[in-house]
């Protein structure tokens, strides 16, 4: 298993995509410090909103893409034939390809958190004492730190469902799926009230149903508090993170499940 | 104990989209390969090989039947510790480079620290990859490709090998290399298993034969004993064939066709003896070019078959 995740890291480590993705990040975090340049007094507010902004962004498009790329890219070009016939469970497959993933994503995530922070460390030398006692937190606040892990539990949710999609999924299908899901799981609260919007009860209850069985991914973004220097509770994070594994765990059950009984065509 | 053995194995395919239908693909196919064997799978486009070799590596669960390698059932972890595979048309990794995929799957077999590098290196000699094994698959060509895909099935020294058309993409020189392997691979006791849809392939290596058609097993043995590749009859190709010589055999031969001046083409019969002829062309001046046996060739014993066995079933 350890073994299939170091390949998996290894394949993305050459692919260039992301490699691309992250300049891009470091690139908009640099260019955040410009435009909060422009804006003074909210500068700190908008760089560090701005530079989450792009770390969960780009870590999305990178969870998904290569998330996707894992097992249905690899069912469809038939790459997967060889490996299964090495003595290596279907299980085993598919937890390697998960665990390579998240180290892929923790990688690419550090560096993007490494950059901002270079920029944060660079306005915080620069700014004018007396400026700074207008920022609601200080520069390098160690809270943005419980906002980036969030963000990679997050990301460590959408992998997991783009993996089980993937398991019986084209590529193309699970990315949009996936997509669909993170949408939806950021708006999932507007289905919990559905019947003050539209008061029909199969309608209201359907959309109940739904609220419990897609992930509610609300809870990781606590980038706005954070930014103001709101103080994000404890047993929020704890929580927020005992769900992603809870949720986590069933859905990596549920693709071993699916990808155990798959016929290789 | 059989190194393969399959029972009623049987395989269908849900086609059609809106009112999916069962396809047979294999119809109870029932085989035996022993140990050591160099067995050749053969039958046209779609007979259904690489579904069997799929079922036997268990990419594909069977819709009926069993299959069994080395005497344990299909996909058990400690048969494929002891098999090695090639899939048809393989594909690996493009941003891996050869040494590391092969690497890779070396560890996936339990291989460690030195014998790791040792292990790769000496399966890629074997296939004729040089200097290349550092650069990415993707810049590989097809046949570049195909050794890789056979390089890693032998990684752990199996004891049985399926090959699914191991020769295609193969330039010349290159099937020549591959029969060459399969051979060392029968004579070290590891049991070759290979699909092939040409017959010549099979005519060279193989001990026996089954030859598969639209899903169903038509036929299986020795190549000599399948009635079908009877031997017809000798073609040769003399020179200086004077007209005198030409008169005089003209009764024994079945036919001879003018191919250049002095050059013919004759037909012998198969009960006609090549030697005594071939003697007798000789001391009266000819210059024999070449002898060929004349048999069906596959192509028209599948030609045949497909109108021997009746449409595929569909249903169940
Ligand atoms: N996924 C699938 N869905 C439906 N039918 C399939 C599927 N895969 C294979 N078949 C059918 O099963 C039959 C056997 O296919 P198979 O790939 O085993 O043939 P083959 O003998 O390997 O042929 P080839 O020489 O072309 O490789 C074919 O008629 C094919 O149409
Ligand atoms: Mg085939």
């Amino acid at each position: 298993m350890a073994l299939v995740a170091q390949a998996v890291f290894k394949e993305s480590v050459r692919d260039r995509v992301p490699y691309s993705m992250v300049a891009f990040a470091v690139l908009i975090i640099a260019a955040s410090y410009l435009i909060s340049q422009l804006t003074a007094g909210q500068d700190m507010k908008i760089l560090k909103d701005l530079g989450l902004a792009a770390i969960a962004a780009f870590g999305l498009l990178i969870a998904v893409f290569i998330g996707i790329n894992l097992v249905s890219k690899e069912v469809e070009r038939r790459s997967v034939f060889a490996v299964l016939a090495k003595p290596l469970s279907r299980p085993q497959f598919i937890l390697g390809k998960y665990f390579g993933l998240v180290l892929t994503l923790v990688v690419n995530l550090s560096v993007m958190t490494l950059a901002f922070y270079a920029v944060l460390l660079y306005v915080d030398f620069t700014t004018d004492p007396l400026l700074k006692t207008a920022w609601p937190a200080p520069a390098l606040d160690p809270r943005l730190v419980v906002a980036v892990i969030l963000i990679v539990a997050e990301l460590m949710l959408v992998t997991a469902i783009a993996l089980f999609f993937s398991t019986f999924a084209s590529p193309l299908l699970s990315a949009l799926l996936t997509l669909g899901v993170w949408v939806a799981g950021h708006f999932n609260a507007d289905l919990r009230n559905f019947e003050t919007v539209l008061d029909v009860r199969p309608v209201a209850l359907l959309a109940r149903a739904v609220y419990y069985a897609l992930p509610n991914l609300a809870p990781f973004n606590v980038r706005a508090e954070v930014v103001h220097g709101v103080a994000v509770p404890v047993s929020h994070t704890a929580l927020t993170l005992a769900y992603a594994a809870v949720y986590i765990s069933i859905l990596l059950f549920g693709a071993i499940a699916v990808f155990r009984r798959r016929d290789f065509k | 104990m059989a190194a393969i053995e399959t029972e009623d194995l049987s395989k269908d395919f849900l086609v059609g989209f809106w009112r999916p239908r069962p396809y047979r693909a294999l119809d109870r196919l029932t085989l035996s390969v022993a140990e050591g064997e160099v067995f050749g799978f053969l039958g046209p486009n779609g007979a259904g090989k690489s579904t069997t070799l799929k079922l036997l590596m268990q990419l594909l669960y069977p819709t009926s039947g069993t299959a069994h390698i080395l005497g344990r059932p299909a996909g058990d972890a400690s048969v494929k510790q002891r098999i090695g595979f090639l899939p048809e048309n393989p594909y690996f990794y493009d941003h891996l480079t050869a040494e590391e995929l092969l690497s890779y799957f070396a560890r996936l077999f339990g291989l460690r620290g030195a014998d790791v590098a040792r292990r790769v290196s000496s399966v890629l000699d074997d296939v004729g990859i040089a200097s290349e094994r550092r650069l990415r698959l993707r810049q590989y060509s097809k046949g570049m490709i195909q050794r890789v895909g056979l390089a890693q099935a032998l990684l752990n020294e199996p004891d049985v090998v399926f090959l699914d058309e191991p020769m295609s993409g193969l330039d010349p020189l290159g099937r020549r290399h591959v029969r060459q392997i399969m051979l060392r691979l029968r004579d070290r006791g590891c049991t070759v298993f290979f699909s092939s849809h040409i017959l010549s392939d099979a005519e060279a290596l193989c001990s026996r034969v089954a030859i598969l058609a639209q899903g169903r097993l038509v036929a299986s043995g020795h190549l000599s004993e399948i009635l079908a590749f009877e031997l017809r009859g000798w073609e040769l190709v003399v020179a200086n064939l004077s007209d005198a010589l030409r008169a005089a055999i003209a009764p024994r031969v079945r036919g001879i066709t003018a191919l250049a001046r002095g050059r013919f083409t004759i037909e012998l019969p198969p009960e006609e003896s090549p030697d005594r002829f071939l003697h007798e062309l000789g001391s009266r001046g000819a210059q024999v070019v070449s002898l060929n046996p004349l048999r069906e060739t596959l192509e028209d014993y599948f030609v045949q078959s497909v109108g021997a066995v009746e449409s595929r079933q569909t249903g169940l």
